[in-house]
């Protein structure tokens, strides 16, 4: 199928079969990451900026591997040396950064809803890099994308989203791909965390942690985001471990071939005992390098590249 | 100035429930029950066939900015903005910069009135010094300098203690409280409504509860204290209720809500448009009916704009960083007869009675009669003209309205203010 977004911004408005083709671009580019010349040119000549409002290690790593992995010109800005810290709107930064004929732009920002607002702003591709507790859409596609690589279609898996949801971005975007393709997707952590308001996204609400995570056959770990919370939500770091944290005998009532994920970064001994993060049945690290392939995909589609010209002949 | 003889207009006055096809006369300012033969020879005649004939709409929540925020809008813009909506007099609020804390800021209002209104502009003062909830402003000196009401709009007290003492002082001058009702601990860097579209958005929400807390908070003081408290912008389904059981008790509560509140909800914010942000927020459909049943049986006693004037390249943010509110005056009326009227069956003369009589009597203005004697303050209308309403082609300042390109039917074609007319359909006089 043809692709004809310009930008990415949300899981919630892609269609099954555009997400499927993103992954199978992604699988394309993927063995690209296990030659041993790891460049394409299929980006040659075009400038990405990365403009990071939020700071983010891992995400703004992965964009800067995967465009330079195209061939593209990478720049990068974060909040401390944009001039947003010397007043100047979203809009007037990103239109300067356009007028300085960059091709796309990837942003990370704190406000939810920014990428859409950026994309009505400019003419170039906008790819949403996270925005607030909104979407975090790469991370939702690479998650899908690890998903699918050990457990083979998703219909009808158990899938449980574990932790900080409220204030979770990826959480949503994992919660839009994860029921459109047909997974069984169950929220759990404090009530404070998971409000009921979630079941409208199609998705079950649990409190229960012994009883959501039996026989599931995916279990993916938030981090507790102690910055964007008040006070109130849960009584300690301890508690929550105590209550939530998924450790040995937890895991043990997962499915026996389930996999544990965590988009990072994880706080070791609060969400997931330090073993099971280095266990065997963790992917976590999996989810990272997948996380480049899929945002070369990204990247290459909105960019205009063609589907065919990097899917594999059948 | 010339007589003034509006005819053949179906004139509605619900404070002489008059509600008939017939003339309207006006002389030296004032309506009159007829003209002489000759008077009427001179005096000016507006053919008002199809029109209604109506009091001067009365808006007593507006923002007009002045001092110190003119760049969004000031008195002279907002009282043309209110002219062109129909409405003749309007109560604006007192957090402008400075906020009108002292008898000296509200001479300064009163002067710019003076020089630059085109309709009635009557000021408020705030209830606590700097509007910062800690100490009570000087309310006697604020009356003596012409305030109608006291209110910290838009920064509600939070301490009981102080609402408490306030209820009391003011209670003294006659003086009614408004309050914009928000628990300030529950809404730290709220956005919009809580609920299911702010989870869907990602966005931090404002939940229901934080408005019914002070609305039964006020409840409570009201009758404790005896004081008059009027509610502004309710938005919430729990609070219409207790604002209905206050009621029965006899209480001196009075309660507003917007144009935008009943015609709108949350999920209008799916594509994060600032010109859908506002404080209290859009709520859920539930909500906007119980506002509507609120407006029928009496428990909400008006409707107020809450008119918030802000520069399109403040509202041109994202959405976590936009400030509060959009324009209410050029469209409050065509959007509640749309929304009462046409939707949910309401005469038209109620609607009218909501929008002058009622406002009027909350505070005490000598407005929103045409009974012979009253200053000639009217709004003549085409209940039924559809007109593309171009906010940037307003009257006000600023554009921030989400009814801005949309049809609306129902327009203004004169407003008169004390026997002259201020606008005449399209422009200001």
């Amino acid at each position: 199928m043809p692709w004809h977004r310009k930008h990415l911004l949300t899981l919630e408005d892609l269609s099954l079969s555009e997400i499927e083709l993103i992954h199978a671009a992604a699988a394309s580019f993927k063995k690209v990451l296990g030659r041993r010349v790891k460049r394409v040119p299929a980006l040659r000549g075009k400038t990405v900026v990365n403009l990071f409002l939020e700071p983010s290690t891992r995400t703004r790593i992965s964009f800067d591997m995967a465009a330079k992995l195209l061939s593209a010109e990478v720049i990068s800005f974060d909040a401390a040396s944009s001039s947003t810290t010397k007043g100047e709107t979203l809009r007037d930064t990103a239109q300067n950064i356009q007028a300085l004929h960059a091709d796309m732009i990837v942003l990370r920002h704190a406000c939810s809803g920014s990428p859409l607002y950026l994309s009505r702003v400019l003419d170039i591709p906008v790819i949403n890099a996270g925005d607030g507790a909104h979407e975090h859409p790469t991370q939702g596609l690479l998650d899908t994308f690890t998903m699918k690589e050990h457990l083979g279609s998703l219909k009808g898996r158990k899938v449980v989203i574990l932790g900080d949801i409220l204030f979770s971005r990826v959480a949503r975007s994992n919660i839009h791909a994860l029921t459109k393709m047909g997974a069984a997707v169950t929220l759990v952590g404090p009530s404070t965390l998971v409000p009921e308001w979630f079941t409208d996204l199609g998705v079950k609400v649990s409190h229960d942690l012994r009883g959501a995570l039996a026989d599931a056959e995916v279990v993916m770990l938030l981090r507790i985001q102690h910055e964007r919370q008040g006070a109130s939500h849960f009584p300690s770091l301890g508690e929550y471990t105590s209550m939530f944290g998924l450790n040995k005998t937890r895991a043990s009532w997962l499915n026996p071939r389930a996999i544990i994920m965590h988009p990072g970064p994880i706080n070791r001994g609060v969400e997931i005992d330090s073993e099971l993060a280095d266990g065997d049945r963790s992917v976590i690290l999996e989810q990272v390098t997948n996380g480049i392939a899929v945002r070369m995909a990204v990247l290459y589609l909105c960019a205009g590249g063609k589907p065919e010209n990097v899917m594999p002949v059948e | 100035m010339p007589a003034l003889w509006i005819s053949q207009a179906r004139v509605i006055d619900p404070a002489a429930q008059r509600d008939a096809v017939g003339d309207v006369f006006i002389r030296d300012g004032q309506f009159v029950a007829s003209l002489s033969a000759a008077e009427k020879k001179r005096a000016k005649k507006i053919s008002a066939r199809g029109l209604v004939c109506c009091p001067g709409l009365v808006d007593i929540h507006v923002h007009f900015r002045e001092p110190g925020q003119t760049h969004k809008e000031n008195i002279g813009t907002g009282s043309r903005a209110a002219a062109a909506g129909g409405f003749t007099t309007v109560v604006c609020m007192p957090n402008t910069s400075p906020v009108a804390d002292s008898a000296g800021t509200i001479q300064f209002i009163k002067d710019a009135v003076q020089r630059d209104a085109v309709v009635r502009v009557l000021p408020t003062g705030c209830i606590t010094v700097g509007m910062k909830g800690q100490a009570l402003a000087p309310i006697g000196s604020l009356k003596r300098a012409g305030v109608v009401a006291i209110t910290d709009d838009g920064d509600c007290v939070q301490s009981n203690e102080l609402m408490r003492r306030a209820c009391e002082y003011a209670k003294m001058f006659d003086l009614p409280i408004m309050d914009h009702c928000q628990d300030a601990s529950m809404t730290q860097g709220a956005v919009m409504n809580e609920g299911i579209v702010s989870t869907r958005l990602g966005l931090r929400g404002w939940p229901n509860a934080a408005e019914d807390l002070i609305v039964a908070r006020n409840v409570i003081l009201s009758e404790y204290t005896g004081a008059h408290i009027h509610l502004q912008h309710i938005s919430s389904k729990f609070s219409v209720d207790v604002i209905r059981r206050a009621k029965q008790r006899g209480a001196r509560i009075t309660a507003e809500a917007t144009p935008h509140h009943l015609a709108l909800t949350d999920d209008r914010l799916a594509t994060y448009d600032t010109n859908f942000k506002m404080n209290p927020p859009l709520r859920t459909e539930a909500d906007r009916k119980a506002l509507i049943r609120g407006l029928r049986d009496g428990t909400l006693d008006i409707i107020a704009t809450d008119h918030a004037p802000h520069t399109d390249y403040e509202k041109d943010k994202e959405f976590d960083f936009a400030p509060n509110g959009i324009l209410g005056l050029e469209t409050a009326l065509a959007v509640s007869l749309d929304v009462l009227v046409a939707k949910n069956k309401f005469k038209l003369p109620h609607v009218v009675d909501l929008m002058t009589r009622q406002p009027a009597r909350v505070l005490g203005l000598p407005a929103g009669t045409l009974s012979p004697g009253a200053a000639a303050d009217v709004c003549l209308f085409d209940p039924a003209e559809k007109w593309r309403y171009n906010a940037k082609a307003g009257q006000s300042k600023s554009s921030n309205s989400p009814w801005h390109d949309t049809i609306l039917t129902g327009r203004v074609k004169t407003t008169i203010v004390g026997g002259r007319v201020v606008f005449d359909g399209g422009r200001i006089l």
